[in-house]
């Protein structure tokens, strides 16, 4: 296990290294100049020629990269060309919305798509599984921003029971927080509920039709604890693996919900940054996204042991 | 046995089940009828297709959704069971009536401890309080003779080997003490000696309880050893019924004496001296060993083969016998270099083939074909028989017209219609397609023919048919072949040579007829100590 562990982790070197190289190239290869989104539209060229060379954008790429690998390297992500803080300041003050989505995301997403997945699957072909796999096609194709705002349109501003935007910290009050986590929350679930509902009933379909079921049956057990016991948790393996990739999709969604939602997190800061062009904040959260992901995925992997002694590492 | 005071345990009348429209017959299962006493054994034997599963599923309400009993009754114990609700049957199953399956390795869910497997049953059918049925499970596991009962309770199926999981399925069925076991063929994914010892624990166990047993099988080495009355199925229709000495000696119906006459016997045939035929194919210490990976601990070394040394000359048959993880398909696919071999050599002739670069290879692979076990498995669902045939020719450079017209010529040989080549897989039953593996093996003009437990899938009177077609190719041919089997009575029938495996060894090689008349290694007498119905005679009658 340990060794699986060190394995895995020392596997992340090699992909942060490749996210890095190509995050780098991308930003400088496409056009548009950071030096002059911050000087703004009146600036002389010269003025620009300043702030460029103050952002040491005037050295040559390969340069500019070994001095910006070496700074991360010593835990330095560089400051804003924009908000005049430093890029750790920044992400730290953005983490917790982004945070706070994901996680209600998950939790009602898996809360809700697992029950019908397996209901589905147990009544294979009826009304219930049609309605679900209907579902999970219209939530696949509908994009997230036109979800957003008809959540908005009946619940906030039809109805007023929910806030159309913003967000209030955690701490700052609970219920708040809460009341304005429910409609992004929801938004971005919407995708994620058709993915895993739809992966939880064709795994537990494929697992009513093994053995053990069958032996099950012929314990005399009820179809409730066949169907919960027996089988979902040895279906449980590719839906875990379909939520872990499905953070990808999370932190895809993040970045519209946030903004359809004035929600002022990691995601919303990634659409400043790059309409900016400030280069270190992009650089950074590119970076921390790819370190989440690869380490979300490697719990996943871990949390299989959990569900079957089979799995060892 | 005196059974007739006792109202027996399960009577079956006339019962029918209907299969889906559109089946190659109207009905599963029909007219059947036929009791089991208390303290008896009945063995329902029938080739695939006959009924027999779908009987015990009816019996135990499990039958697919698609399938209908449509006439008839099946009383336990007097109580109707077609009739009976949904409820009722969960009450009765594991209570009254209990199944064991065929594969053990998959009958038991993997990701419970096989304690809280038996636990649920309990947990279900009675009140007892935890530690009671924790006492009771121990006792039974001790019951089916499981080592460390402790141990076991809490450990996961994975962890037990196939004999010990189908313990576990028996301890499981009979820890309630119903008064019918149900064992759908229970034996036939174990190696000879594992079920000789379950066949012998479940005689034991009913006998001691007095249970009534419906056992299914297609085996009839099984029937001579354990039943008392045995039934014949065919297309779901009862063929005959009665005592097992009467129907193994006297079987009155054309079909059972087919079948009987069909069973392999178990004394070799007498092949002759050797003929100073040319050698085909030496080994010399071949040997493949498995290494896993790991980065921090010790790598894990398995050892399939080790220093195996075998030789076979043109027109000679070489069976290499053992049970599962002996390592005779790992020979075997080392010779055919599907595998690399990590030590030894390997001659084709006068060419070492062992270590050639796979380039270099290429123009040998001709030389060497291999017909596959599962022949619903071994071809490609889509493309054509004729396709199949003659794509390996086409691949070493020969014409379309003349590989089709070779096609046609196997398929006589074969004794298929050459005309059927442009079917498809999926319009032939197993028998036909294994003939038509056969002949995408000769289409390759081998030099050596290795079939790898080539018949171990098909019915026993198939199987007869295609071992008869692969010694006449032989002889006809003057053909090498060597031939991997698990069944010493298939074995016997087509073997020249006999090499016995066992942990990756050749423990005992011999002539057919020494091996099996006088064994010398332990592990072979072992063997043919466990093989079923051995001290019966299966006899040969006009059909």
């Amino acid at each position: 296990m340990i060794d699986f562990i060190a394995r895995r982790l020392i596997a992340i070197i090699p992909v942060l290294a490749v996210v890095a190289v190509f995050v780098f190239l991308m930003l400088r290869l496409t056009p548009g100049d950071p030096a002059a989104v911050i000087a703004g539209d009146n600036a002389t060229s010269d003025q620009i020629a300043d702030i460029r060379n103050k952002l040491g954008l005037d050295e040559p790429i390969w340069s500019q990269f070994a001095i910006w690998i070496g700074n991360v390297l010593q835990g330095n992500f560089g400051e804003s060309f924009f908000f005049k803080k430093t890029v750790a300041e920044l992400i730290a003050q953005r983490v917790e919305p982004t945070l706070a989505l994901a996680v209600c995301t998950l939790l009602f997403a898996v809360s809700i798509s697992v029950p019908i997945g397996v209901m589905a699957a147990y009544r294979q072909g009826s009304l219930l599984d049609r309605a679900v796999m209907g579902f999970s096609v219209l939530g696949f194709s509908v994009p997230g921003f036109v979800i957003g705002y008809c959540l908005i349109y009946v619940f906030a501003i039809e109805l007023g029971w929910l806030p159309v935007q913003g967000y209030v910290r955690i701490g700052v009050n609970f219920w708040q927080f809460l009341e304005r986590m429910i409609l992004p929350s929801l938004t971005l679930s919407v995708g994620f509920v058709a993915l895993i509902s739809r992966i939880t009933r064709a795994s537990v379909l494929e697992v009513l039709n093994e053995d053990y079921i069958r032996t099950a049956r012929a314990k005399g057990l009820s179809n409730r604890v066949v169907l919960m016991r027996h089988a979902l948790r040895n279906a449980a393996v590719p839906i875990l693996t379909v939520i872990g990739l499905g953070i990808a999709i999370l932190i895809g969604g993040a970045v519209v919900t946030e903004s359809v939602f004035g929600l002022p997190g990691l995601g919303r800061l990634t659409v400043e940054a790059v309409l900016s062009r400030d280069f270190p904040t992009i650089q950074t959260v590119i970076l921390l996204f790819s370190v989440v992901y690869v380490v979300i995925n490697l719990l996943i992997d871990i949390s299989y042991t959990l569900f079957d002694p089979r799995i060892r590492y | 046995m005196s059974t007739e005071t006792k109202r027996p345990v399960l009577e079956v009348r006339n019962l029918s089940v209907a299969l889906p429209k559109g089946g190659d017959r109207v009905h599963a299962v029909e007219k059947v009828s036929f009791t089991v006493n208390p303290g008896e054994i009945v063995c329902l034997v029938g080739e695939s297709g006959s009924g027999k599963s779908v009987i015990a599923f009816t019996v135990m309400g499990l039958l697919a959704k698609a399938l209908k009993p449509t006439s008839g009754e099946i009383l336990l114990e007097g109580e109707n069971i077609l009739t009976a609700d949904e409820s009722r049957l969960r009450e009765l199953r594991c209570t009254r009536m209990s199944m064991i399956f065929q594969e053990p390795m998959t009958a038991l869910n993997p990701v419970m401890t096989c304690g809280e497997q038996i636990d649920e049953v309990l947990n279900t059918h009675t009140n007892l309080d935890a530690a009671t049925r924790k006492a009771k499970i121990i006792a039974i596991l001790d019951r089916v003779k499981l080592p460390e009962p402790e141990r076991i309770y809490a450990s996961f199926p994975h962890q037990l080997s196939g004999g010990q999981r189908q313990r576990i399925m028996i301890a499981m069925a009979l820890v309630l003490d119903p008064v019918l076991l149900i064992a759908d063929e229970p034996t036939t994914a174990l190696d000879v000696t594992t079920q000789a010892e379950i066949l012998k624990l479940v005689a034991e166990l009913q006998a001691g309880q007095g249970t009534g047993v419906l056992f299914i099988t297609h085996d009839f080495g099984v029937v001579a050893e354990i039943a008392h009355r045995v039934a014949v199925l065919r297309w779901g229709e009862l063929v005959e019924m009665g005592p097992t000495e009467q129907i193994l000696s006297r079987p009155v119906q054309a079909y059972t004496k087919m079948l009987i006459s069909s069973v392999p016997s178990i004394t070799p045939l007498h092949r002759g001296v050797r003929r100073d035929g040319k050698t085909v194919l030496r080994t010399e210490k071949l040997g493949k060993i498995y290494t896993g990976n790991a980065f921090f601990q010790k790598a894990r070394v398995v050892k399939a083969a080790v220093d195996v040394d075998l030789d076979i000359r043109r027109g000679e048959t070489l069976g290499i016998v053992g049970e599962s993880g002996s390592g005779k398909s790992t020979v075997a696919r080392c010779i055919a270099r599907l595998i690399d071999p990590s030590e030894g050599k390997i001659y084709l002739g006068d060419t070492e083939i062992a270590t050639m670069s796979a380039r270099k290879l290429r123009p040998h692979r001709r030389r060497v074909q291999i017909v596959f076990q599962d022949p619903y498995r071994s071809m490609n669902p889509r493309i054509t028989v004729g396709d199949f045939i003659i794509e390996g020719p086409m691949n070493f450079g020969l014409g379309r017209e003349e590989a089709m017209a070779r096609a046609r010529k196997l398929m006589e040989t074969v004794r298929l219609d050459p005309n059927a080549l442009d079917r498809f897989p999926h319009q032939f039953s197993g028998g036909q397609r294994q003939r038509i593996c056969i002949a995408r093996a000769l289409a390759m003009e081998p030099e050596l023919l290795i079939a790898d437990e080539a018949v171990s899938a098909l019915d026993v009177s198939v199987q007869k048919q295609v071992l008869e077609l692969l010694d006449e190719i032989r002889v006809r041919l003057n053909l090498a072949v060597l031939f991997i089997t698990h069944d010493l009575r298939v074995a016997a029938q087509i073997c020249d040579y006999v090499a016995v495996m066992s942990k990756g060894r050749v423990v005992e090689y011999g002539s057919a007829e020494q091996v099996f008349g006088s064994p010398k290694a332990e592990y072979t007498k072992a063997l043919f100590a466990a093989a079923p119905g051995r001290h019966w005679d299966f006899g040969k009658f006009a059909a």
